[in-house]
């Protein structure tokens, strides 16, 4: 085999691993949601779909689900765009799927003398094109309502667009905090960054730079913007299902099935963005490229293909973590009238990123840092 | 909002913001509150479920779930279920037919027709007793009517959905083969078939 070829298999991995991950992780939030949600509430939740009479916890729910999609009628109004109305769901998954290509889910791992980032696609405006990604999503809700020709379809897209509006500016503003902090716009920067001491003539090697304690403000407008920005409760104005309708009224089957899977999807990316810019990323404490390094000076030399899995390990346990999070609040909170995410987003979040670049800004150029 | 329309709310009404201290203005001091709450809920329940699943506790709830069908609750003795006819020693009728419980029931859903007993001491005997249980309405008169103490509604049976109509009339075979709930509440007899049902 030449050695372009393995050059491009071995670069496949990381795509792959990404699709693999990201589309698991969103078909199995359905079970996750379902399950949470009864734990959080006293209740067993769905455990009745079964092949043979195994059960397995309920996990067969998302297939019976699938199926269920796949066999029901494909409607489409009489006066709908059929294009548009066609290619809508494809367009909202088809971001949902493409924002997590520039995570990263390790640092670089080395096999058959290359090396290899862990990371779909190295970008050095990495966080751009997430941003970018997520905020095209809308367009797939837009196209929804605007092609169902039905006036709650339309006003539902018109809910969504003005809350993506308010959401995506918010999550900009609080990202370039950690872009500040970090000096890059490159995720995978951003996570080595997060493996540096915090404060070390403070607090000696013990604590980790990571995000959440560099921008804890950031953090916290981010988080807000981001579950705002998967349009789900507490921000879940363009759909109100239960009672003001929205983009998907007119959509039946898996074309509905697909606008439910873009909003996991999203969660999915939510997770990882919050993951790599505020936990660290891929970071383990204390785990260098060479192997353990403890601030009380032991060291646990480990070869690279440990360290990477370890690596790949952290971050997928820390994207669990926040997608737990994700739906504890989605459990948690009602619903923010239209008018109340509005003010959410444009008198608080906005100002508040603002004010925390400022502060940030006078932090890194303060003189008592030189 | 008018102003009018403000006053008529009670005083404490938690939706009107000027009635918010500042930190519940805030936010994000009372979502956390709140996600303590449900998050504490989460892991209770899971440690409970842990405790049964993998340590085998028998006490253990993580859920106030009931699975009914394959769970339960027990019914109280004093539940109107499904009707059965009381029975002789020699398992006929104890009903004499007097057409009581058709007369007081105020669905009509009891059909009765008498005939003579072989045994000279008793004066008559249901020839057929039909319950049209898509008619009934569970009052319990017809068991309160009853002089005999012939029909009764303690099997403790509530499930006999049918596909149609004929299907929810029960005949006096059907009615007399039912047995009293056991002492817990739970049904002794299986679900009647009646014989009414045709087979589908």
């Amino acid at each position: 085999m030449s050695s372009v070829a393995i050059d491009l298999l071995l670069q496949a991995i990381p795509v792959a691993f990404v699709m693999f991950v990201v589309l698991n992780f969103g078909g199995l939030l359905t079970w996750v949601e379902r399950k949470q949600s009864a734990i959080m509430q006293d209740r067993i939740g769905a455990n009745r779909a079964s092949i043979f009479g195994i059960r397995i916890l309920g996990l067969l729910h998302p297939l019976a689900d699938a199926v269920k999609m796949l066999t029901k009628e494909d409607f489409t109004p009489a006066h709908a765009d059929r294009l548009m109305f066609k290619l809508a769901p494809f367009v909202s998954v088809f971001f949902g799927l493409a924002a997590f290509a520039s995570i990263p889910f390790g640092d670089t791992l080395r096999i058959l003398g290359r090396e290899i980032q862990l990371q779909a696609v190295t970008l050095n405006v990495g966080i751009l094109y997430v941003l970018a990604m997520i905020s095209l999503g809308v367009y797939g809700l837009m196209m929804a309502g605007w092609a169902s020709a039905n006036n709650y379809a339309l006003l539902g897209g018109q809910r969504a667009a003005a809350l993506m509006i308010s959401a995506e500016i918010a999550i900009g503003a609080s990202i370039m905090g950690v872009v500040m902090v970090y000096g890059s716009l490159n995720m995978q920067d951003i996570a080595r960054g997060q493996g540096q001491p915090l404060l070390p003539q403070l607090f000696g090697h013990w604590i980790p730079a990571w995000g959440i304690l560099t921008q804890p403000l950031a953090f916290v407008l981010f988080l807000t913007a981001g579950i705002a920005s998967t349009k789900r409760i507490p921000f879940d104005t363009p759909e109100g299902e239960s009672e003001i309708i929205g983009y998907f009224v007119e959509y039946s089957g898996m074309k509905f099935g697909m606008f439910a899977m873009a909003d996991f999807l999203e969660t999915v990316v939510i997770a990882g963005m919050t993951t790599a810019l505020f936990l660290g990323g891929w970071q383990v404490p204390y785990l260098q490229p060479s192997g353990f390094v403890f601030p009380w000076g032991a060291t646990v030399p480990l070869p690279n293909p440990a360290v990477a899995g370890l690596q790949v390990v952290a971050f997928l346990v820390k994207v669990s973590v926040m997608i737990w999070f994700l739906m504890l609040i989605r459990w948690t909170l009602p619903r923010f009238r239209y008018d109340q995410a509005m003010r959410l987003g444009w008198l608080a979040l906005f100002p508040l990123s603002v004010l925390n670049i400022l502060i940030t800004a006078l932090v890194l150029l303060a003189p008592w840092r030189a | 909002m008018p102003p009018s329309y403000r006053t008529q709310n009670t005083p404490a009404d938690p939706r009107h913001p000027s009635r918010l201290n500042l930190r519940q203005r805030f936010y994000l001091v009372e979502v956390l509150v709140g996600l303590a709450l449900t998050a504490q809920h989460f892991f209770v329940n899971m440690w409970r479920h842990t405790l049964r699943v993998v340590f085998r506790s028998k006490t253990a709830r993580g859920a106030v779930t009931i699975q009914y069908p394959d769970e339960r609750r027990p019914y109280s003795p004093r539940l109107r279920s499904l009707h059965r006819l009381v029975r002789r020693e020699d398992g006929s009728p104890r009903c004499v037919a007097c057409m009581m419980c058709e007369t007081v029931c105020p669905a009509h859903c009891i059909y009765i027709v008498a005939t003579e007993h072989p045994n000279p001491e008793i004066e008559k005997v249901p020839e057929r007793f039909d319950i049209d249980l898509g008619k009934c309405v569970f009052c319990g008169y017809c068991v309160e009517a009853c002089p005999e103490d012939a029909i009764r509604m303690d099997t403790g049976i509530l499930e006999f959905a049918a596909y149609d109509r004929r299907s929810m009339i029960y005949d006096k075979e059907t009615l007399l083969a039912l047995e009293p709930a056991r002492p817990e509440g739970g049904p002794a007899s299986p679900v009647p078939i009646p014989a009414s049902r045709s087979p589908r």
